[in-house]
């Protein structure tokens, strides 16, 4: 069952789940570096700790990375970990295809970085813009690497989401019927559905580049009638999808770990339910917001201004189900409940200054500036990341059988959020005051130094704070205190296996009659089925 | 700072300026709701020692329906304010109406080019209280013109030009970048705005499309290594020669204030920028000529005739 051969054939989800989260956390070390490099130039102007070339390989990298790389293997990893636990069942659909999917994804990571050695890494920014990432103004070949390394991530990702599908589908425990779902699976189940109708249009802009670059097609050269603003719409089709793509997971973590902290069910499972279908279907009708200063005509532009500012309804509807969901409750302060509190702050900051893009004149002037490098890093980090330290903390005990170190947990919590909130917070200052992102230096213009040598000191202690996380895993895996199969006193199926779960995951699913079958369990007086909107 | 956002300079900025202290406050009392709400449950739900688990509650229809219909309203009341505004930003142009100038953008600088003739890089001048009708190009990949306290962005993107209004309350030099990532000097594809009264405007105007003086003595000397170093090749030094241009026009070079896009135009800077340009702005499609002293001298000295 273990043995390193074993790893590499399993077909285990529980096994190639947790190996997708060793190498998001890997990448994410990488990445991390990748960050330092750029704070390093950026912490005073005119400094050249790192060539220009350079710098744009790492922010180029860095964001690649992190997206590609971390967050989108990590969030499919405790999908792939999670979801047949959680619903009852003993593997996902296809198992084999789970494994090659993870393969994929390895594959994928290694031809981005192996262009380091093959004459430059790519440095177009990853949204790499046509006509900068054409042959005539890049013609190194890191970008072919950028391209068919996502090309494999995009199909393997494709291939996850389709798995994901049919499990939910058809795996799940009797009496877990749809609406009975946790509400993780519900969103994993949701985000794929998401992942089918977007990721293709990133496979197919590819495949166009690569003509472009390889076979001297002209699909986004303007000089032979292509186009480069058909780059734009289709990566951002595929592109803002993705964000919600990143972040519709992680909704599901704190709508499973608030609830247990906060010893309540979830304030209105059925809006938190529906919602994340709005948003689902309103990400694709907001791309263009990341083309707002290009002119492309005002009736246009106001539709999807409209649209955009009408996903922040349904996402405010899950913060404010989150916050009422405490109100009432009996609060316990874990480290995975203090992330998840976090999250639900910074990710709100996220949020509003998201707002600040869909109204299109403020977004002509903060577009492209470092405003918005600190809004997406509170959605992506402050939102996804705290919500993913919050679900490892959650979950490490069921995966590995023993509880993360809660003093440790404290610093990394605290230096993580102080170290986030000062890297980036002032970056939203810098923005306003006209420092345009992506630039590997900058003039000493009033105010900028101080700001920048902030962020970067908040950097350095956002790094601390990470290295911690890693201590912790590798501490309490050898020394941590033993979970049992239910630490938290949780309600959902997982909670019910051994931890770690053995191959089959379940000797005997319990009975399933309402969305917290373990609390039907536990408190056979007063069962969620017998109670009103228990179902 | 924040109450002064972007530090408006012209009616356009203001009235995004206005905008976004409206959204901002807006923004601070949402936050203010969710993080008092949040930090009262905390306080005030902390876990007791020994207390059993509250008796479930699911929710309440009621107060979904409640925070779903109010920030649709919220949202609707921004909406209405960014379509006004919009509308106030890119003003229709009459139909027809012709660029008062034409902006385009190089890796890695800005050209200028007004109807009279005159061509500038990296500093474009305007009338105080007049707006002019600027046309944004590119002619390699896509740049965007960003003067943040005049005017909104335009990304510049090949074959598909765009227009603003650039305008200037007062007199003054207004910084500006590029600000969409377009290779390995984007950081330095900076430029100034220059606004002036209307008559010292068009006195600027009329001069820089005026033919050059010919030069004498040592300018004389640096005319020869202009043309031995092939400078004429990717720069135009006179209005008259608008030919395409792979380099910036040096026609009245010497009334600029920036080389480069941010090294103040001082004897000291042209020298040093003739005699290596690449150390300056690494990268820079200007390639560094192989000069004597001699010559950087002399082509320094004819550069500074050229006023
Ligand atoms: C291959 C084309 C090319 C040649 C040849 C060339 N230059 Fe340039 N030059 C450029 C480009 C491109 C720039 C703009 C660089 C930038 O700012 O990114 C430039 C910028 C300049 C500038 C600064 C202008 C400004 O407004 O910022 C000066 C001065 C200059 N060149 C002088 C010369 C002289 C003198 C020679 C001959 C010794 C010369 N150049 C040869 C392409 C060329
Ligand atoms: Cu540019």
């Amino acid at each position: 069952m273990r043995g390193p051969r074993l790893w590499l054939s399993t077909v285990d989800h529980k096994q190639i789940g947790v190996m997708y989260m060793v190498t998001a956390l890997f990448f994410f070390l990488v990445g991390g570096i990748e960050a330092m490099m750029m704070r390093a130039q950026l912490s005073l102007p005119n400094l050249t700790v790192l060539a220009p070339e350079i710098y744009n390989q790492v922010f180029t990298m860095h964001g690649t990375t992190m997206i590609f790389l971390v967050v989108m293997p990590v969030l499919i990893g405790f999908g792939v970990y999670l979801v047949p636990l959680m619903i009852g069942a003993s593997e996902m659909a296809f198992p084999r295809l789970n494994a090659l999917t993870f393969w994929l994804q390895v594959c994928g990571g290694f031809l981005l970085y192996v262009s380091f050695l093959a004459g430059g890494a790519p440095d177009a920014g990853w949204f790499s813009y046509a006509p900068l990432s054409e042959k005539p103004y890049s013609p190194h070949p890191g970008l072919d690497y950028w391209a068919l390394g996502l090309l494999l991530l995009g199909f393997g990702t494709v291939l996850a989401a389709v798995n994901f599908i049919v499990t939910i589908a058809a795996q799940r425990a009797p009496g877990m019927t749809i609406r009975r779902l946790p509400l993780f699976a519900w969103m994993t189940l949701v985000n794929s559905v998401l992942i089918l109708f977007a990721l293709p249009a990133l496979n197919a802009a590819l495949v166009m580049l690569l003509s472009d670059r390889l076979l001297q097609a002209h699909f986004f050269d303007p000089a032979h009638g292509g186009s480069p603003v058909l780059w734009q719409h289709y990566f951002w089709i595929f592109g803002h999808p993705e964000v919600y793509i990143m972040v519709l997971p992680a909704f599901g973590m704190i709508s499973e770990i608030i609830p247990v902290f906060s010893r309540k069910p979830i304030f209105g499972y059925g809006f938190v339910a529906a919602s994340t279908v709005a948003i689902a279907f309103l990400s694709y009708g907001v791309w263009v917001h990341h083309m707002f200063a290009v002119a492309l005509g005002r009736v246009f532009i106001s539709v999807f201004a409209a649209l955009s500012m009408l996903i922040a309804v349904p996402t405010g509807v899950k913060i404010f189900a989150w916050a009422a969901t405490l109100v009432g409750g009996s609060i316990r302060f874990t480290t995975s409940m203090l992330f998840a509190v976090a999250f639900l702050l910074e990710f709100t900051i996220g949020g509003l200054s998201g707002v600040a893009f869909a109204t299109v004149p403020i977004d002509w002037e903060l577009t492209d500036t470092y405003f918005v490098v600190a809004h997406f890093h509170y959605v992506l980090f402050g939102g996804t990341a705290f919500a993913l330290f919050a679900g490892a903390y959650y979950w490490f005990p069921k995966i590995s059988g023993r509880l993360l170190n809660e003093t440790m947990g404290r610093w990394n919590f605290w230096l993580v959020v102080i170290g986030f909130n000062l890297t980036f917070f002032v970056q939203h200052f810098l923005g306003l005051m006209g420092m345009p992102r992506r630039v590997y230096t900058y003039p000493n213009l009033p105010g900028w130094a101080p700001l920048n040598l902030i962020s970067t000191f908040g950097a350095v202690i956002l790094g601390f704070g990470s290295l911690v996380f890693i201590c912790n895993i590798l501490a309490s895996l050898a020394f941590g205190a033993r979970a049992g199969n239910d630490p938290w006193d949780a309600w959902t199926l997982e909670w019910a296996a051994a931890s770690p779960p053995p191959p089959e995951n379940f000797a005997q699913v319990p009975a399933v009659r309402s969305r917290r079958p373990l609390w039907d369990l536990k408190h056979p007086e007063l069962p969620d089925w017998a109670a009103e909107g228990g179902d | 700072m924040i109450w002064d956002a972007f530090r408006p300079q012209s009616p356009q900025v203001h009235a995004i300026a206005g905008l976004f202290d409206g959204f901002l406050i807006l923004a601070a009392v949402i936050f203010l709701i969710v993080a008092g709400l949040v930090g009262f449950s905390l306080v005030r739900y902390r876990a007791r020692a020994g207390a059993a688990d509250p008796r479930p509650t699911f929710g309440s229809r009621r107060i979904e329906i409640a925070w779903t219909a109010v920030p649709l309203l919220v949202v609707t009341v921004i909406f209405v304010f960014t379509v006004r505004t919009m509308a106030f930003v890119d003003a229709p142009r009459e139909p027809g109406q012709p660029p008062d100038l034409v902006i385009t953008g190089h890796q890695w600088w800005w050209e200028a080019r007004y109807p009279n003739g005159a061509a500038t890089a990296n500093e474009i001048h305007i009338p105080v209280s007049r707006r002019l009708l600027a046309r944004i190009e590119s002619v390699d990949v896509i740049h965007d013109f960003w003067t943040p306290q005049l005017a909104r962005k335009m990304d510049a993107v090949p074959g598909r030009p765009g227009y603003i209004w650039l305008e200037a309350d007062a007199p003054g030099a207004f910084a500006g970048a590029c600000a969409e990532f377009c290779g390995k000097q984007h950081a330095w594809m900076r430029f100034q705005v220059v606004a002036e009264p209307e008559a010292e405007f068009s006195a600027w105007l009329r001069h820089q499309a005026e033919l050059p003086a010919e030069p004498t003595g040592a300018a004389a000397e640096g005319t020869r290594v202009f043309r031995e170093q092939k400078c004429g090749d990717c720069h135009a030094v006179s209005a008259a020669d608008v030919r395409a241009a792979k380099g910036p026009s040096l026609a009245h070079i010497a009334t600029r204030n920036l080389l480069g896009g941010e090294l103040p135009n001082t004897s000291v800077n042209l020298a040093r920028w003739i005699a290596s340009p690449q150390s300056i702005k690494p990268g820079n499609l200007m390639p560094d000529p192989n000069l004597t002293p001699a010559g950087v001298q002399a082509l320094t000295a004819y550069l500074e005739s050229l006023r």
